[in-house]
């Protein structure tokens, strides 16, 4: 609903909105977001959270341009690093946060710090450009209409949806968000539960931090940053609660697009970088406060 | 008005939520000075009547007169300020905070602005020593079982000088020595002109605290009877809408030979020295108080903790469950005595509770098999009886017994050869319990093997067929059916060996 609304308003107010290169712009703008909203949907749902994910895509930005153009890495090649690398930082998160039990939020902030750190050292601040030509599809590319990225997501959303509909582990991702003591004695191994959910996590990020890197063609330090934030605010906005346990991905893809068209639809109407940040701000709060009411709401309605 | 004798009077209320009529109409009058019980089964309205009084709930209609005032609904201030206090049977308890703490929660003893934490603890322990109780209140909440988190809430109540006590089945986890001394402070509230409102699934306390008796059924009250003019069938008959022949049903199946699970010199998680063997089809009830090493034997046996020495064997090998998912593939399961937090997932749905324990086996690649998942959940459903109106319903919309029969019937689909139930009929109506004793006699029938843990004397004396008592981490006794007493089994839990 708020989807439409928003969509009619921007519709209205800005001439360029409607115009096809700009709704196809906007399709391939979201689809970075969107595939690494399914991996922070998942750790949503296991009532942790994922920040280091912004930084993630920065260093395999970096990484990838690096490997390419300083080492002559053939870019299948490099990406495939890149993932490997993406999906054991995802997976070193998710056994801190299980051995050691150490809240998400402070693992995944560590993280996000450091690997950011790691970023500056490789590139040393500089940006790194000069890809081979055939790189440039993945960000840039289309199959007839449709860019090549949103393919790419549309790909992602289906695994998503897959796992959490169909598959035993998927389930497992409710159950322990839902309650972790009742998921242990009810034989779940919850350790591995939370390798997977963080390691998917890093996975996705890095598949978003590639579709990145190919359309801005510059492998720069600043890439990622602050992208942890829009993706925590699509999945949200998309109905996964902060709490756990509870949101599926058909919403979540509601929740994308919504980002997706408020980000467009504030540049078209030449809103400033500043304002955009207070609005975004307000929408990420808003979003975990209506949450949190539908919770509270629940709660007093249950017959005892 | 005249008042008279009557201290609250609750006139024709009406509580309905989505869907279901929680109190259709409800009159009650509670005299002062009594202990007033009212009993039905789950679902009955006892706890939203409750809840009226003491302002958790806002009543769509009817009158709440408390002496002469009247209030068309309460705030839990309000309820406060009118001498309403109340024990649920969920614990509002800050387990990070000391005993004598969470009795002053909120009202902290202050000197200045600084907590007066000497006086706190002085007059905790007054009060505990009225139970004849020596706890420490300097101690945290966390560390105390279920059974003495209960004790500090009732101390709590007690602490605020209350007209009217309203006890939500207050002596569920506690054991009979504890609840004795309860009796007895009961006892001395009423000397002091406190007014009680009893709420509980056991007759005997029924019978033994209670001057007047309310039976509630389907949001109605049904009748108020004097005490000392009825008996158990009467109220049990008037509970149900029909009559129980007898409380534990029979049992005649023959326990075979086969030892199916032996535990040999076993030391770790605070026992000592445990030896004892189970026979396939036998149902073996443990005994003993709160912290005798119940539980923590279970645990042991399930793979929540390892122990330190001994062995476990089970069908005669070896059983080294490192993990509650290896107990499980072992063919052993577990019903835990918490259910809200260790036993449900209570935001999913019946369907999906019932399937969790065993979702890989029904899976192929991954895939989870959905028509064998409903299959195998309407399965356990109608052999259960679980009332629900659909496998969709969220497990915290069901009532205490049908949530207690869901978490069954999640093990039953494990298909385990032993099961252990740890107070399997805690806070579950009369109705309902029989229900369970019934559905573990089926159980047996069908060459299960039964472990049960219960502090109710009558259960525990009723179901076994053989009784192991504990008294801190070791065992004090064994007792075969044709054996079994009350004092001898009682002694045996008292029992303190150095």
């Amino acid at each position: 609903m708020v989807l439409l609304v928003l969509f009619v308003f921007f519709a209205m107010t800005s001439s360029a909105f409607l115009k096809i290169t700009n709704l196809i712009n906007v399709a391939r703008q979201i689809s970075m977001l969107g595939i690494a909203s399914v991996g922070m949907a998942f750790v949503l749902l296991l009532g942790g959270i994922d920040l280091s994910i912004g930084s993630v895509v920065t260093i395999v930005n970096i990484g990838i341009a690096w490997l390419m153009v300083k080492a002559d890495v053939p870019p299948v090649i490099a990406c495939t690093i890149a993932l490997v690398g993406s999906t054991t930082i995802g997976f070193l998160n998710g056994y801190i946060i299980a051995k050691v039990k150490m809240p998400p939020l402070i693992v995944t902030l560590s993280s996000m710090i450091m690997i950011e750190g790691f970023a500056y050292i490789i590139c040393k601040g500089v940006p790194i450009f000069g890809f081979p030509k055939g790189f440039a599809f993945i960000g840039q590319g289309y199959i007839g209409p449709v860019p090549f990225p949103v393919i790419i997501l549309i790909f992602i959303l289906a695994i998503g949806a897959y796992i959490l509909n169909k598959t035993y582990f998927g389930r497992y991702f409710y159950a322990v968000g839902g309650n972790e003591e009742a998921s242990k004695l009810s034989g779940i191994n919850v350790d591995r539960v939370k390798y997977l959910v963080y390691s998917l996590s890093g996975f996705f990020a890095g598949i978003a931090g590639i579709v990145m890197l190919s359309r801005t063609n510059s492998g720069q330090v600043t890439s990622g940053k602050g992208f942890e934030f829009d993706v925590l605010t699509a999945v949200v906005l998309g109905g996964v609660s902060v709490n756990g346990g509870f949101g599926r991905i058909s919403n979540v893809v509601a929740g994308v697009l919504i980002i997706g068209i408020l980000s467009n639809g504030l540049v078209l109407l030449n809103v400033s970088a500043y304002i955009q940040m207070v609005i975004k701000g307000a929408v990420l709060m808003s979003a975990v406060a209506f949450d949190c009411i539908q919770k509270n709401k629940k709660t007093t309605h249950a017959v005892n | 008005m005249d008042t008279g004798n009557v201290i609250l009077k609750l006139e024709n209320i009406i509580k309905t939520y989505p869907g279901v009529t929680a109190l259709d109409g409800v009159t009650i009058e509670i005299n002062r000075g009594e202990v007033h019980a009212i009993v039905g089964e789950n679902g009955a309205g006892k706890s939203t009547l409750i809840k009226t009084c003491t302002g958790a709930v806002k009543p769509d209609s009817g009158n709440i007169i408390i002496d002469s005032n009247t209030f068309k609904s309460l705030t839990p201030k309000e309820s406060a300020n009118q001498g309403i206090a109340v024990i649920y049977q969920e614990f509002n308890l800050v387990g990070e905070l000391s005993i004598a703490e969470n009795i002053y929660l909120g009202r902290a003893l202050r000197k200045g602005i600084t907590i007066d934490r000497k006086k706190m603890v002085e007059k905790s322990r007054a009060i505990f020593n009225q139970f004849g109780l020596d706890i420490n209140p300097e101690e945290l909440v966390r560390n105390l079982t279920v059974g003495y988190q209960q004790i500090v809430e009732i101390a709590k109540a007690m602490s605020q000088d209350a007209k009217i006590l309203i006890m939500d089945e207050p002596s569920a986890p506690l054991t009979n020595q504890e609840v004795e001394a309860m009796y007895k402070i009961v006892d001395r509230l009423k000397e002091k002109g406190v007014t009680i409102i009893y709420i509980s699934h056991r007759m005997n306390e029924i019978f033994r605290l209670s001057d007047r008796v309310t039976v509630m059924r389907d949001g109605e009250k049904i009748d108020t009877l004097d005490t000392s003019s009825t008996d158990i069938n009467t109220l049990v008959k008037l509970m149900v809408g029909r009559e129980l022949n007898e409380t534990y049903p029979g049992r005649d199946f023959p326990i075979m030979e086969d030892i199916l699970l032996e535990v040999k010199d076993l030391n770790g998680n605070g026992l000592h020295d445990i030896n004892f063997k189970i026979q396939k089809g036998e149902v073996l009830g443990f005994a003993g108080l709160i912290g005798a090493g119940r539980t923590e034997l279970a645990e042991l046996i399930f793979g929540i903790k390892h122990a330190v020495s001994g062995t476990i064997y089970m069908n005669g090998k070896v059983l080294n469950c490192k993990s509650p998912k290896q107990a499980i593939d072992n063919g052993i399961a577990l019903v835990p005595e918490d259910r809200k937090k260790l036993g449900a997932h209570l935001d999913i749905s019946v369907r999906e509770n019932t399937s969790i324990a065993i979702l890989q086996r029904i899976s192929k690649n991954s895939v989870v098999d959905k028509t064998k998942e409903n299959e195998i959940a309407e399965y356990y459903r109608e052999f259960l009886r679980i009332k629900t109106p659909h496998l969709e319903q969220k497990v915290k919309n069901l009532s205490g017994g049908n949530q207690q029969k869901v978490i069954i019937g999640k093990w039953l689909a494990s298909d385990p050869d032993l099961i252990i139930l740890d107070e399997p009929t805690r806070g579950i109506d009369v109705g309902a319990k029989f229900e369970i004793y019934s559905l573990v006699n089926s159980l047996v029938s069908e060459g299960k093997t039964i472990l049960m843990i219960s502090s109710e004397m009558e259960e525990i004396m009723g179901m076994s067929d053989r009784i192991i008592v504990l008294s801190e981490g070791r065992i004090t006794g064994e007792f075969n059916k044709k054996d079994f007493d009350q004092e001898k089994i009682m002694a045996a839990a008292s029992n303190i060996e150095r």
